[in-house]
């Protein structure tokens, strides 16, 4: 049995942790709080931006002059996995479960004989994937030193992926992120960005025709390049919520266990503490008796 | 005719203006043009320039770095890349902007070359309007 010291500093031990990690909750909470403001103010920007888009893929996009962007290269032999996660760990599963569908993709193509390559942005993504995949790595964006997400940043993910595009480097472009969906649940998402598609607007106005200036191809040039850095951007954006998301619940059962912990040492110490005393007790009885 | 029309101005960070406008001066990558209410179906791309919104009898002015335009007849959506209030631009952030392009100027190959040497001139007006 430990003895009543060793007990007492667990006891605090524990007690400090579970300190910590409610800390780290709150901290958590504020800034999904943030996360989640950023990421609903970006909403009209990217929806607006697809509408258009849109558009002027079922305009353009069947004809032979639509921009590589769009239709593609033709082939589909070498794919790039941008693998978003986030810089710090202690966030239960994120980062985990959005390697995991990446691995699976990965494997996947590997066995249908493609080419796969990895871009990743965030620390924790790409520890978990130079595991395994280390010679598939291509490439990493740090983003430790941000505070808040921008689109600059978003930008410069985009033109990492941009320029590989330019130099034929792969044919398919595909992001990994997770989706907020609420504290308790994100979704790691897998989504196609290159090349781009479009969800078409429910409610089917593509009645009205649009005058285009300067025309239809070259206004789809400058755009697309901005609709992927749009669509980064929104990853990052759900990305950035869900991980405090996560991390809000991970604190959260921390704490909770923290406390349970603290209970069943506290137990245990009162019942040392007890038999100690009961121990004693029993040798001065038997002491007296035996004068 | 209906007097206003709605009017959007949105960067992917935030929406920056939404109301009813009754006339949108944009700086198109063409030239600028004016969106009034029940103006055709019209997409336009930006260039920098400055972006004013006439609406409950005041103007406001916002500068912009590139983006599109979405104009309906019943009302006008910009998309911007960047977008700040006039007011709260300084001369370092055009000169940071005008930096960038003039490196991408020079970086440039082939056709991108054209387009390079607009930015740059575009952000150089831009620059001198302000």
């Amino acid at each position: 049995m430990p003895n009543l010291k060793d007990l007492k500093n667990r006891i605090n031990s524990v007690k400090s942790t579970r300190k910590i990690t409610q800390a780290m909750q709150m901290v958590a909470a504020a800034k999904l709080r943030r996360a989640e403001e950023s990421a609903e103010a970006a909403r009209p920007y990217a929806e607006r931006f697809n509408a258009v888009m849109a558009e002027l893929a079922s305009s353009v996009g069947d004809s032979d002059s639509a921009p590589k962007l769009l239709s593609g290269t033709g082939g589909d032999q070498t794919h790039l996995l941008v693998v978003l996660s986030a810089e710090r760990g202690l966030c239960g599963g994120f980062n985990s479960s959005i390697v995991k569908i990446a691995k699976a993709a990965a494997t996947k193509l590997l066995a249908e004989g493609k080419t796969v390559k990895i871009l990743t942005v965030g620390k924790k993504g790409r520890e978990q994937l130079r595991r395994d995949f280390s010679d598939h790595l291509v490439g990493h964006v740090d983003l430790s030193d941000v505070k808040r997400i921008g689109y600059a940043n978003a930008q410069s993910v985009a033109e990492e992926v941009l320029t590989r595009f330019d130099a034929g480097d792969f044919d398919v472009a595909k992001i990994f992120y997770s989706e907020f969906e609420s504290i308790i649940s994100q979704k790691p998402t897998e989504k196609q960005i290159i090349p781009a598609t479009f969800e078409t607007p429910e409610d089917d106005v593509a009645s009205t025709v649009y005058d285009y200036e300067p025309d239809e191809t070259e206004i789809l040039a400058d755009l697309l390049p901005r609709g992927i850095a749009t669509q980064i951007f929104t990853a990052l954006l759900e990305n950035a919520a869900s991980e405090q998301g996560a991390r809000m619940s991970a604190m959260d059962n921390a704490t909770r266990n923290a406390g349970d912990m603290i209970d069943r040492l506290t137990i245990q110490y009162n019942r040392s503490r007890q038999a100690v005393i009961t121990n004693e007790l029993i040798e001065i009885i038997s002491g007296a008796e035996a004068l | 005719m209906a007097d206003t029309m709605q009017f959007d101005l949105v960067s992917p960070e935030r929406r920056l203006v939404s109301g009813l406008a009754r006339a949108v001066q944009i700086p198109g990558a063409d030239g600028d043009m004016v969106a009034m209410p029940d103006h055709a179906p019209a997409v336009t791309t930006l260039r920098p320039g400055v972006l004013s919104v006439e609406m409950d009898g005041a103007t406001q002015e916002f500068v912009v770095t590139g983006g599109f335009a979405q104009i309906s007849p019943e009302g006008t959506s910009v998309l911007a890349e960047e977008a700040l209030p006039k007011s709260e631009v300084t001369a370092d952030f055009i000169d940071e902007r005008l930096t960038k392009a003039q490196a991408a100027h020079e970086a440039a190959e082939g056709d991108a070359v054209d387009t390079a040497a607009k930015r740059v001139s575009d952000l150089q007006a831009l620059k001198d309007a302000l």
